[in-house]
């Protein structure tokens, strides 16, 4: 188990000490998952869903949600300072785009990731759009 | 003196812009190496993504959907990621590490049938969020790098294009208006000289004319010694 010297302790230590998992809370970040119902699931599954009393670390987002939802859930998540990465569905983030060009940040980190519905499409990612222009000159 | 000083400002500046530069293609370097495997882990993951989800499909057909299962309850977060810090030629970047904080999960999961396939299910996307995370790490790194080199390379095209030339110009100046000072003072040597010169001429002609003068009136100021003489023995007659 590898564990970093020094890390900021996060802000969701809410209640019982004596709960191990709780004291574990203070070593590491959540991975925080907006997409639908299959890919939050599969994560969930993969055991990086965490839910308090405040509030959790996923979204699914279905036909019902509307992109304001989704946006003000992406705001949330890119403030707290628990998350450390964000895995968001292409065509989620491709909803919510607006946003995404306009977030900065290094910390947390949103990672595009393809649905079950929507094959990867690579055009779309910002960041393999850099990479693509930094590389198309001579990909060798 | 202000010359040497800008001298070794410019010393300093011309090795400082040779070390960005030298930084800025190390950079140049790790930031490829970078977009490499970018491309490459992002190609593996759409493919990865795609089995993970086939088996959760798979899980689905033979468990029943269990998905609300999965979302609902209290939960912790088993797998959490650590920050560490990676150093590229003095650009700090950030790397992900996978932490398994050993919280337990429901472990009640298709247990009316269908285990072994949510088993599979669970180690696929186990693999894909390992994947994933190095995935995020790759990119924070890629995009850290992206911002330090656009930084690097203006330094070292604020260097080149402004400060450099600047710095010479300031140079230029200082060696011109010391060639100025330079020439004025022999100009002014030359001047001194000169009126010295033209002083011992006009002395020497002085000199001559007084000799002439007293030659046409007579007396040679050589000759005149035995008159002198003369004259002396002539005050001497008086005197006794």
């Amino acid at each position: 188990m590898v564990r970093p010297p020094s890390f900021p302790p996060t802000s969701t230590i809410t209640s019982n000490p004596l709960n191990p998992s709780v004291l574990f809370q203070s070593e590491g970040k959540l991975v925080a998952v907006i997409g639908d119902e299959d890919t939050v699931t599969g994560f969930l599954l993969a055991g990086c869903g965490h839910r308090t009393a405040e509030s959790t670390n996923f979204l699914v987002v279905d036909e019902k949600v509307t992109p304001i939802v989704v946006e003000e859930k992406f705001r949330e998540f890119s403030t707290r300072t628990d998350i450390g990465i964000i895995l968001i569905n292409q065509h989620v983030a491709t909803n919510i785009r607006h946003v995404l060009k306009d977030y900065t940040e290094t910390i947390p980190t949103v990672l595009e990731i393809p649905s079950k519905d929507h094959p990867y499409d690579p055009e779309q990612d910002y960041i393999m759009q850099r990479v693509n222009m930094y590389l198309g000159g001579g990909q060798d | 003196m202000n010359q040497q000083v800008f001298k070794a400002k410019k010393k300093a500046a011309a090795s400082g812009h040779r070390l960005l530069k030298k930084k800025a293609d190390a950079l140049k370097a790790k930031f490829r190496d970078y977009a490499k495997a970018i491309a490459a882990t992002k190609g593996n993951m759409a493919q990865d993504t795609k089995d993970a989800f086939f088996s959760l499909t798979a899980a689905t057909y033979a468990a029943g959907d269990f998905s609300g299962k999965v979302r609902e309850g209290n939960m912790v977060a088993r797998i959490r990621v650590g920050a560490g810090v990676d150093n590229v030629a003095g650009v700090k970047l950030p790397v992900f590490t996978e932490i398994e904080t050993g919280a337990v999960g429901q472990e009640s999961l298709g247990l009316i049938g269908g285990g072994s396939k949510i088993a599979q299910s669970k180690e696929k996307f186990n693999a894909l969020l390992s994947s994933l995370i190095k995935l995020a790490s790759l990119q924070t790194s890629f995009v850290t790098l992206d911002e330090a080199m656009k930084v690097t390379n203006r330094r070292v095209n604020a260097l080149e294009n402004v400060t450099i030339p600047h710095i010479e110009g300031i140079l230029d100046y200082i060696s011109r208006e010391l060639d100025e000072l330079e020439r004025e003072d022999f100009t002014r040597l030359k001047k001194v000289q000169a009126s010295k010169e033209e002083r011992i001429k006009e002395e020497q002609k002085k000199k001559e004319a007084e000799a002439k003068g007293l030659k046409a009136a007579g007396i040679v100021p050589k000759s005149s010694n035995p008159i002198d003489l003369m004259g002396e023995e002539g005050e001497g007659d008086l005197l006794f």
